[in-house]
């Protein structure tokens, strides 16, 4: 098949398209939480109907009421994971993580959630139910309740079984202040467990990888672990929980809202085999892979050691590890060390391949 | 990563100790510069995400090669590939990186987001299964890759065929090394010393096409793989077969590469395609540089299925990919990288794809000027 070729091409020069931007439409890398997610949200909603508490980019808003010494924390989440059923949780068990995770980032006490559903046309019932009773479940487990309800049907063919969207509320102890924004030089950087869980968990429960493993998904709330930590240790500057983007992209998000760089060692980086080796297989990283159970902490140097402690003896944080320190230099990156002695950058996650997952 | 997180099968191949050793070796047997190009993609992305770059000698430039098939599709290829998909009768599968690539017109996300059914598949026989399961509807695959996609294409081709489907078809538009590495060495403005071989290529095709390209062009050529410690010894056997003035083909890959290859996956590529002349983006047609379908598989060619040959296209002319891909250029030499053009806003395909060399050096490591 070779073909000898002693005449020299013909080099046409540069030559490239430039590409649609999709600003014009909706496309799915708009709901990937990454860089696509970022632009729509800082061009089309903050523009119009921005604010200074949406302008704070956390997980959650800090609401102060008149009259009260606390602040309440408010947080609102999407769900729309296909399939709704997927080893380790279901969309329903789901709703409620998510939502009580996002409040908890603030250092609130989870209290309360509000739950609509969008249905449709031909959903069974005892679907529903399983989904239902899954929420009862997390909500038991969260010490929350859900406090009011919407229920909307849609026809057939118009949405994809059944989406859920929650509200969660919570109370920020007074003085408390715990943010994407706080992180400081010197600080510490703690993960609660291993990265990619739940987003290979969820591809694999589409049936369309051709191979099994034993990923379960991570969703859990993590309200207890939070509150237990900041008991100990109120010193804690951020929390995260790097859902949608991974690891990367919540720490970038970080990086750029405290003006702060942060630096990875990756062989502290911890991730089960099974799910490296799918990522491997697929060509991800599991650095941006979807978690939904989590946590990212932030805080000075001298409590690393105690707050991991606390972190590895709760229920969801076994393999925490501490994975790397907060500079002043070279603000807004995220630099990984690799175990080769080189370093890289790690950026946000740009676009969107992979099916809904949360 | 940690014990925990690397697999077994890899982790020797990634052991820093063994990766240092290796780098320390380079360091001393180097006497003077040299640039090699590593051809494949992959490998180029591998070089970036553990900063092996780094590690380097001054003296090694690496010079990454045409090995992305996604950033080398011509723009013709891609419009027509947008065309079918827009068909109301056409469910469009494909690979997960083409969908962002840029046609004249937008891309394949664009036309799904236009109500298009297009769908990512891991695999050409996924598609092949979606044909099955539609007999309604016209499945396509669209079948780029090097000559390591080239034999999971064919198969989907022969499967296709055995179930009797009339439903399904491919757009062929696999690409070949070889003549790619006779063009870049053949240009008059090569620069390229020695090669570091894809070893996914070798690993279905041998490496028995590559010592006459090694004779013709005084070129040495190592077959090298993808973890850290194999790029690091293709890296190291290529310089010392410099330093000694030798030239020869190695194999620096040999757990996955002989010298005959995948005959089996020969003789499938054999039966279902022929090589034909291709248009490389950014290089120009190369002859017999792709995999066009036989005469007798016409049926399912797309393109005379749909007749979407007639399709007329013009590249602007914007960002500097044509050199990239040649190796002529850096990414980093270009006045849009990491400010103008990013992945998430690329102007160029080898910042859209993964494997592609812009979007490995903004990913992993190249600041933004």
């Amino acid at each position: 098949m070779t073909q000898n070729q002693t005449k020299p091409i013909s080099i046409q020069g540069p030559m490239c398209p430039v590409p649609h931007h999709h600003t014009e439409a909706v496309v799915i890398g708009h709901g990937s939480g990454g860089q696509m997610t970022s632009d729509l949200i800082k061009n089309n909603f903050q523009s119009r109907i921005g604010n200074v508490y949406l302008s704070e980019g956390n997980d959650a808003a800090r609401l102060f009421v008149a009259g009260l010494n606390d602040q309440i924390a408010v947080s609102t989440d999407s769900h729309v994971v296909s399939p709704i059923f997927y080893p380790g949780g279901d969309i329903g068990r789901l709703s409620v993580c998510g939502t009580v995770n996002d409040v908890a980032m603030l250092g609130a006490d989870p209290k309360y959630l509000t739950a609509g559903f969008i249905l449709e046309e031909g959903f069974s019932i005892e679907s529903l139910n399983m989904i239902i009773d899954s929420m009862a479940d997390a909500c038991k487990e969260a010490g929350v309740q859900i406090v009011a309800g919407d229920t909307k049907v849609v026809e057939k063919g118009k949405a994809d079984g059944i989406f859920i969207n929650t509200a969660g509320f919570g109370v920020i102890p007074h003085k408390r202040q715990i943010g994407g924004q706080f992180a400081q030089p010197g600080d510490a950087v703690i993960i609660s467990g291993s990265l990619g869980d739940h987003g290979i968990a969820v591809l694999q429960a589409r049936g369309e990888l051709g191979f099994e493993s034993d990923i379960t998904s991570d969703v859990a709330p993590l309200n207890h672990m939070i509150a237990e930590l900041l008991e100990a240790i109120p010193e804690v500057h951020v929390l995260r929980d790097p859902t949608r983007g991974g690891l990367a992209t919540s720490l970038k998000e970080i990086a750029c809202q405290s003006e702060i760089s942060i630096r990875l060692n990756e062989e502290s980086i911890p991730v089960k085999p099974d799910v490296r080796t799918a990522c491997e297989m697929l060509g991800f990283d599991p650095l941006y892979m979807a978690n939904e159970g989590k946590l990212i902490v932030i805080l000075p140097e001298e409590k690393a050691e105690s707050a991991l402690e606390i972190i590895k003896n709760s229920h969801y944080g076994t393999n925490a590890m501490r994975i790397g320190a907060v500079f002043e230099e070279d603000p807004g990156m995220v630099l990984l060390e690799t175990a080769f002695g080189s370093t890289r950058i790690l950026d946000m996650l740009s676009g969107e391949i992979l099916p809904r997952i949360c | 990563m940690t014990d925990i997180s690397t697999p077994k099968f890899l982790s020797g191949f990634r052991n820093a100790g063994l990766v240092k050793t290796a780098i320390s070796e380079i360091h001393k047997c180097i006497t003077q510069p040299w640039s090699l190009m590593e051809i494949c993609g992959g490998q180029t992305h591998a070089i970036m995400q553990y900063g092996l770059d780094q590690l380097l000698p001054a003296e090694i430039e690496l010079i990454h090669g045409p090995g992305c098939p996604v950033c080398v599709t011509s723009l013709a290829l891609i419009d027509q590939a947008l065309w079918i998909a827009k068909q109301p009768e056409v469910i469009f599968t494909s690979f997960g990186d083409m969908l962002r690539v840029p046609g004249s017109n937008g891309d394949l996300f664009s036309v799904r987001a236009s109500g298009g059914q297009v769908r990512v598949v891991y695999s050409p026989l996924d598609a092949v299964e979606i044909a099955s399961k539609n007999p309604d509807k016209q499945v396509v695959f669209f079948a780029i890759g090097f000559e390591t996609t080239a034999p999971a294409n064919a198969m989907a081709v022969l499967q296709a065929e055995k179930m009797g489907l009339q439903n399904f078809s491919i757009l062929p538009a696999n690409v070949l090394v070889p003549p790619a590495m006779h063009a870049i060495l053949g240009s008059p403005d090569n620069r390229i010393q020695g090669f570091l071989a894809a070893g996914h290529v070798c690993a279905v095709m041998g490496y028995w096409e590559y010592p006459p390209i090694a004779e013709q062009y005084k070129t040495p050529i190592v077959v090298t793989g993808f973890e850290p410690l194999d790029l690091v010894n293709g890296i190291l056997q290529t310089i010392k077969m410099l330093e000694e003035g030798r030239v020869e083909v190695k194999n620096a890959y040999s757990r996955v590469v002989t010298f005959q290859g995948n005959q089996a996956a020969q003789e499938i590529i054999k039966k279902v395609f022929e090589p034909v002349d291709r248009n490389w983006r950014g290089i120009g047609i190369i002859p017999k540089s792709g995999f066009g379908l036989r005469e007798i598989y016409k049926n399912f060619n797309a393109v005379e299925r749909f007749g979407s040959g007639d399709i007329k296209t013009e590249e602007s002319k914007i960002c500097i990919a044509g050199q990239v891909l040649q190796g002529l250029k850096k990414p980093s030499d270009c006045p849009a990288f990491g400010t103008q053009c990013t992945p998430q806003n690329p102007l160029g395909a080898p910042m859209v794809s993964s494997e592609g060399a812009c979007a490995a050096y903004y990913r992993y490591g190249k600041k933004p000027r």
